[in-house]
């Protein structure tokens, strides 16, 4: 049983407070939900657990089954069971798939053939749809959104991390591509008891990947935790009825999926 | 290189042919000593009828001889001809010279190898290449000089009409090493692709200059040239694309990319467009930074360590350059040398 523990966390970037006390435990075989409007912080969150450039910690820990996740480097946070399904996977020209894992493998001291990588990559890739000729090719080069996300997916099958966090898995995806990943992202929960961390701000997520535990992230807090059912609050309420003291400011609509569009998207993606 | 149509070495300057001047196993394929061919044969000079500098000079004045390699119109050389430079002797000063002539219609590869003894001394090559009309060129040199030698080089070419030249250079060795390129697209329809990968580390100074000369209507040029630098070495890249008054129709396309891998390692571009005709597509790009953090931690963050990641990183940089190299069995080695770079220096 492994667990990942938050507490107390805080974090920004370039000295603005994003994350303003977060507490949130995700233990194996859980599936948590953390669902905010633009700007609450969510992708913050992700990136500050896999230890990306850029993000200050203010305060608070972040521990996998008692070990300091946050003194770890981004490599060594994986080695210890972390993974992170990102929002938009960065294209690595002339690096393929391959080449990635297999140092990762390596790395880690985990494989012991080269054949055996190639292997598991060939099982994810039937599991996920992925097209096999998009093994050898570099990393996320022309690979449309949803190509990215399977591909994110699989590298996700083949490293069997204990604890995944996934940054909006479900933006770029169309509806057959959310259901495979969701039903891959199971069967690793069920199977090897994977605990789930899966940032999103739509609704379509959760029947898809049937939380356990659903948060709901206003401004850097976690104002609400329930079962799923919180979703369908949150449905017929929206955020500002969850946001309290926190009240949200009326925000203008803007084009869903267009990070351009959000004046609070991550400025590192 | 699992066959070669023919082939010389050519020792501190002086070509290493013997008996009737002819090496070539094809036919057709003739590699001759200029001293042995009439004047009217297009030996020495027949391409750079002006010397593009005083180094160049220096190399007429100084050549032993030149080499000269030509397939008659219509002949298609199968397997690359190979020519092997050797700088052995300490304290010289070689010039050697090279004319490679690719008759109308025909089709040759030609490799051009430069590589020494651990001595301290200059090399002035001069590489002279004329494409005839509708012939195709694909011509690669790899500069593999020890770490004491200075180089000065240049590469002329002449593209004819709807002719095909493409040329890459691989800049690895040398204490000092300069390459000039000029590529003389002199009628309609002709083109040229100049690819260059290079990787300094060390004290080392690599120097490149490009010269896309848009001679006629409707020629393509098509210039990529990508390098690593480490430890305190240098790269410049200086490029002109020059479209004449009478090159209307020109494409002509340049991109030089650096990664600076250690904070003492130095990298400049300068690119440059000179367009005196309306009716043309031209385009430059030219970048210096270090290894992309955003690739970096990508890698990272599947586990794979930051030096195996930045290793990774820039090996997949090179990877589109070197995956155009026209000639097969060049690539392979060409990345184990930049790997085997890689692997020398502090991060």
């Amino acid at each position: 049983m492994s667990s990942l523990v938050i507490e107390g966390l805080r974090a920004g970037v370039g000295g603005r407070e994003i994350i303003r006390g977060i507490d949130l435990t995700v233990g194996s075989g859980e599936v948590h939900v953390v669902m905010g409007p633009n700007g609450s912080g969510k992708s913050t969150l992700s990136h500050v657990i896999m230890g990306r450039p850029g993000y200050d910690v203010l305060g608070g820990s972040i521990t996998l089954d008692g070990a300091d996740v946050l003194a770890m480097a981004p490599w060594q946070r994986a080695h210890a069971g972390l993974f992170l399904a990102m929002q938009y996977p960065t294209e690595v020209p002339g690096v393929s798939l391959e080449a990635m894992l297999t140092e990762a493998l390596v790395g880690a001291g985990r494989v012991s053939a080269v054949g055996e990588v190639r292997a598991r990559m060939l099982v994810e890739a039937e599991r996920i749809g992925f097209d096999e000729r998009f093994l050898q090719r570099p990393l996320n080069v022309d690979l449309s959104g949803g190509e990215k996300k399977r591909n994110e997916t699989l590298q996700l099958g083949v490293l069997q991390p204990r604890i995944a966090i996934l940054d909006e898995i479900d933006s770029g995806l169309d509806v057959d591509a959310l259901r495979d990943v969701s039903r891959r992202v199971e069967a690793e929960t069920n199977e090897r008891g994977l605990g789930v961390l899966a940032i999103t701000h739509y609704r379509r997520l959760l029947t898809e990947l049937r939380p356990d535990v659903v948060h709901v992230l206003v401004r850097g807090r976690i104002v609400a935790t329930g079962g799923p059912e919180l979703a369908d609050e949150l449905e017929r309420t929206g955020y500002a009825g969850f946001a309290g003291e926190d009240a949200i400011p009326q925000e203008p609509t803007r084009e869903i999926g267009d990070p351009l569009s959000d004046p609070f998207a991550d400025p590192l993606a | 290189m699992e066959e070669a149509a023919g082939g010389v070495t050519v020792v501190d300057g002086f070509p290493q042919v013997t008996g009737g001047g002819s090496a070539a196993h094809e036919r057709g394929l003739r590699i001759d000593l200029a001293s042995r061919l009439d004047q009217c044969d297009g030996g020495l000079g027949s391409v750079m009828a002006d010397p593009t500098d005083a180094l160049v000079e220096l190399n007429d004045a100084f050549s032993p001889d030149a080499l000269v390699i030509r397939v008659p119109a219509g002949v298609v050389v199968e397997h690359p001809v190979e020519v092997v430079h050797r700088i052995t002797t300490r304290g010289t000063a070689a010039f050697p010279r090279v004319v490679v002539r690719v008759g109308e219609g025909a089709q040759v590869t030609v490799v051009e190898r430069i590589s020494s003894a651990d001595v301290a001394a200059l090399v002035v090559p001069v590489t002279e290449i004329d494409v005839a009309r509708g012939a195709r060129l694909a011509y690669v040199s790899v500069q593999e000089l020890g770490p004491a030698v200075w180089q000065i080089a240049s590469q002329v070419s002449h593209v004819g009409q709807e002719a095909t030249f493409v040329s890459a250079a691989a800049g690895l060795g040398g204490d000092y090493a300069r390459l000039r390129t000029d590529c003389r697209l002199t009628s309609r329809g002709a083109s040229g692709e100049l690819l260059a990968a290079y990787f300094g580390e060390g004290g080392q100074t690599l120097d490149f200059r490009t010269f896309q000369d848009h001679r006629a209507p409707d020629t393509t040029s098509n210039l990529l040239f990508k390098g690593a630098v480490g430890g305190h070495s240098r790269s410049v890249y200086t490029g002109l694309i020059k479209v004449r008054k009478e090159a209307r129709g020109t494409n002509a396309f340049q991109t030089n990319r650096n990664i600076k891998l250690s904070d003492h390692a130095w990298a400049e571009s300068v690119p440059n467009l000179e367009i005196e005709n309306n009716e043309v597509s031209c385009s430059h790009a030219s970048a210096v930074g270090p290894v992309d953090d955003e690739q970096r931690f990508y890698l990272e963050s599947r586990g794979v360590p930051p030096q195996v990641a930045e290793r990774l990183v820039v090996a997949g940089f090179f990877d589109d350059v070197i995956s155009r190299i026209p000639v097969e069995g060049v690539g392979g080695p060409l990345r184990a040398r930049i790997a085997a770079k890689l692997d020398r220096q502090e991060w």
